[in-house]
């Protein structure tokens, strides 16, 4: 009874109340001076500002917004932490809450959920279009279920990020937390109305324009294309706001002697990751609210037939979302280099290049967009340099790759589940890799746009720079987070049946895809002579939602076990795993100071962080 | 210090005495608040960046070049000598704090809320012509003839407008809690950030405003 009331009177069930109430305050609204005004009957005005408002409720009765009003109002708020009283351990992650592993958590949850959610989307239509035919889905819904799965499984990676940089960063370079935590607890909670407003957009028509949402198309799409454009709206909001913070947490609370190159090298990263999360994602937001205006407010921007362009909304919108792969991307690229000296017991290979390759990329990754837009009518002479820049996005990604090698080289490897991950990433990132300078280059994307090898060369950097690597962090660190061990063969399983299931689904999509299968169509003809790989590509789909599914009762399971985990199974340097379960609630109770490097595994004597014996000194 | 003591039983993570003991010190926090303010303005020049660019983008005509609507150039230049002017008041308010005038404070940014105000009215109500009215009076046409659905020069002068008036209209109800605040003594010499923060924010919205006008009012040719 009373784990229901906690559950009745959490943020999550108080949010979404408020956010009903407010969105439908909204509309009534709208629609009462719409029609005192005499105007003709158009819900979509209301609709854009109920989901404003629903936002707003949602964080009003959430509670996310509490401090800040009560410093609007002139009152001091001290941060509130640990677990309110008389309250069980387990509710601080249903509630509001400032702590960044208590965060990273409510991140990892989410991410895994909303993962869940876009991976029965994919399911669906895969079972669809094991067939040529129309069996289960009518156009409209597939349309629906296949944008809805890009913009959810966005939605979940960028949580899924948020887990890793939120819980590992502070950690690894010795900070009491971030440094706005309110800032913090608002970047995760604004992602939930989020992702409630994308979902709903599903209910209320859908929309056809696939995740990109171009116009002219997304000008006469059903009004779901409207939620879908808020709620991607809102996940530029929440990373905007996370990346801020994280790049002042590691410009000022280091522990002493983190000198830059002696982090963590997960912590460039994310570091390289939330440079391009705080500029690019802008540019995104003004993609999507140009169209809402247009489509809302009777602006003109992109439609041809009053004068726009669509052509410019390609590329307000590529200039973010090329950039944002690597977003996605370099957190994992980062837990690979992060875990790969561990289970090899041998030092990071050429740890500065590891370091500035991911600037590299992030850098590169702003003069490429256009590589998206070949065949879009652009300007001609835009099309060489932008093929030659996305060329030299191999460079820095070599660099990784070449490190990576060479710190496996003549090491002891050792494979536990984690390492099996970041093994199953390396090959599938390689293979996601080297698929794309084939859609860089001009003639032979003239052929492939829009083709299924699109789809197989985006699902393999994505499961080998995210899913893979993500796993492996949840693996690598549960026993950090729950101080229970998880089931090892449970783990394994995991692994070996999502590896042959994702090479097979991507290769099949890549095959098709020479062969002719377009992307975002629900049927295709028989003569194309796929239909053998579709079925495969349905069946290793199963495998890998099954996988998953494994993982997740693994994880449930372990957490809930007596036994606990001994405190450094991995034998790690790396400063999280020198204390032990549970890590207080400010991290470090007793400073550590960085005397070392980082990855020196193997090395007689050598010593990474250095624990003081003088105790912790109390504020300012 | 000791205010804060609570005890946390049950806790999953180990409860702590002091619950100020890991906030960080003052002049830390004022650092990270100044750079994290100074990276979101990065963030946002991309997003009015972003904006300049559709602007130069849809208004250039094959042909005849960089072009721009008709507008009041008397009423663009009115309310851009009101927005620079509140942020003359706003300088002189800060000055004022960290020598410790709060009277002067409290009065200048209270001056700068309402000429932020005044902009906002001049730009909302007048530019736009929210309730299509039409005045002549001096010669000067103070209500714009300018609509949102005149093809590209009405949506994107009305959007880059919109999204420059929402900063201000944030910066004006920033400006008067500080007002609130420094009336009630919260700011000292020491400890003003808040103070200084929405100094900052004020002169940034102004800065984007000096790219904005002539982009709108004054570059290309007038159609
Ligand atoms: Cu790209």
């Amino acid at each position: 009874m009373r784990t229901l009331g906690i559950i009745i009177n959490s943020a999550y069930v108080r949010g979404l109340i408020g956010q009903a109430i407010f969105t439908f305050a909204g509309i009534g609204l709208v629609g009462g001076i719409r029609s005192a005004m005499g105007l003709e009957t158009n819900v979509e005005p209301g609709v854009v500002l109920g989901a404003i408002l629903g936002v707003i409720g949602f964080l009003l009765f959430a509670g996310v917004l509490t401090d800040w009003l009560k410093w609007i109002a002139g009152k001091k708020t001290p941060l509130r932490h640990g677990v309110p009283e008389g309250k069980p351990g387990w509710s601080r992650y249903l509630n509001v809450d400032v702590n960044h592993k208590v965060i990273g958590i409510q991140y990892g949850y989410t991410s895994i959920l909303v993962l869940l959610v876009g991976g029965i989307f994919a399911l669906v239509f895969r079972l669809e279009l094991a067939q040529p035919g129309i069996q289960l889905l009518d156009a409209k819904t597939y349309n629906t279920l296949f944008s809805a799965h890009g913009i959810v499984m966005i939605a979940s990676i960028l949580l899924g990020v948020g887990a890793m940089t939120n819980y590992l960063v502070p950690l690894m370079i010795g900070a009491s937390d971030m440094a706005f935590p309110r800032l913090n607890a608002f970047s995760y909670w604004v992602g939930i109305p989020a992702v409630v407003l994308i979902l709903s957009g599903m209910v209320v028509g859908g929309w056809d324009t696939g995740w990109v949402g171009y116009p002219p198309l997304s000008l006469r799409a059903p009004l779901g294309v409207v939620l879908f454009l808020m709620g991607f709206y809102l996940n530029g909001l929440s990373s905007i706001a996370s990346s801020i913070n994280l790049l002042v947490t590691v410009s000022f609370m280091r522990a002493k002697g983190m000198t830059p190159f002696r982090m963590p090298i997960f912590v460039w990263a994310a570091v390289a990751t939330s440079l391009i999360q705080f500029t690019a994602t802008q540019t995104v937001g003004v993609a999507l609210t140009l169209n809402v205006m247009e489509r809302v407010a009777g602006l003109t921007f992109f439609n041809p037939t009053n004068g726009g362009d669509p052509v410019l909304y390609q590329h307000l919108f590529w200039f973010y979302s090329h950039p944002v792969v690597y977003v996605f991307v370099l957190p994992g690229l980062g837990i690979i280099s992060e875990l790969l000296p561990v289970f090899s017991r041998k030092p990071l290979f050429g740890y500065k290049w590891i370091a500035l390759s991911s600037l590299g990329i992030a850098f590169v990754g702003f003069l490429v967009w256009a590589h998206h837009m070949f065949t879009s009518g652009m300007n001609d002479a835009l099309r060489i340099p932008f093929m030659m820049a996305t060329m030299f996005v191999a460079i820095p990604t070599g660099v990784k790759f070449f490190s990576w090698v060479a710190t496996m080289w003549e090491g002891k490897l050792s494979f536990e589940t984690p390492m099996l991950f970041v093994l199953g990433a390396i090959s599938v990132f390689l293979i996601g890799g080297v698929t794309g300078p084939i859609l860089g280059t001009i003639p032979t994307d003239l052929h492939l746009h829009d083709s299924y090898w699109v789809v197989g060369h985006f699902h393999a950097t994505m499961f080998g720079g995210f899913i893979f690597p993500f796993f492996a962090a949840i693996y690598y660190w549960f026993p950090k987070i729950t101080g229970r061990m998880y089931k090892e063969s449970l783990g394994k399983l995991h692994f070996w049946l999502m590896v042959p299931g994702f090479w097979i689904m991507s290769l099949g999509q890549m095959q098709i895809g020479l062969l002719g299968m377009r992307r975002r169509i629900v049927d295709y003809e028989a003569v194309l002579g796929v239909q053998g790989t579709q079925v495969l590509i349905t069946i290793a789909a199963l495998v890998i939602g099954w996988s998953v599914l494994i993982m997740v009762y693994n994880l449930v399971s372990s957490a809930r076990s007596k036994e606990m985990a001994v405190t450094n199974p991995w034998g790690s340097r790396s400063p999280e795993w020198q204390i032990p379960y549970p890590v207080p609630e400010f991290n470090y109770d007793v400073p550590f100071e960085v005397v070392g490097d980082p990855y020196d595994y193997g090395l007689d004597g050598s010593e990474y962080v250095h624990t003081q014996a003088a105790p912790v000194p109390s504020g300012d | 210090m000791s205010a804060y003591t609570k005890a946390q039983p049950g806790s999953h993570h180990e409860a702590h005495d002091e619950d100020r003991a890991h906030e960080l010190p003052y002049a830390t926090q004022v650092r990270a608040n100044r750079l994290g303010l100074w990276l979101f303005f990065i963030s946002e020049f991309f997003l009015f960046g972003a904006l300049l660019i559709t602007r130069f983008y849809l208004w250039n005509v094959p042909g005849v070049g960089q072009t721009r609507p008709e507008l009041s150039q008397e009423l663009g230049l009115i309310t851009t000598s009101i927005l620079l002017l509140s942020s003359f008041f706003v300088y002189r308010g800060e000055t004022a704090m960290t020598f410790g005038d709060r009277k002067t404070f409290t009065q200048s940014y209270l001056l700068a809320a309402l000429l932020g105000l005044l902009f906002f009215v001049g730009v909302v109500v007048m530019e736009w012509n929210l309730f299509g009215l039409t005045l002549n009076m001096f010669g000067i046409e103070w209500f714009g003839h300018l609509k949102p659905s005149d093809g590209v020069h009405g949506g994107v002068f009305y959007m880059m407008t919109g999204m420059h008036a929402l900063h201000v209209i944030s910066g004006v109800g920033l400006l008067l809690i500080a007002w609130n605040r420094g009336r009630k003594g919260m700011y000292s010499v020491e400890r003003h950030w808040g103070v200084e923060g929405i100094a900052l924010y004020w002169h940034y919205v102004d800065v984007v405003w000096i790219f904005f006008y002539p982009a709108l009012y004054l570059i290309g040719k007038a159609v």
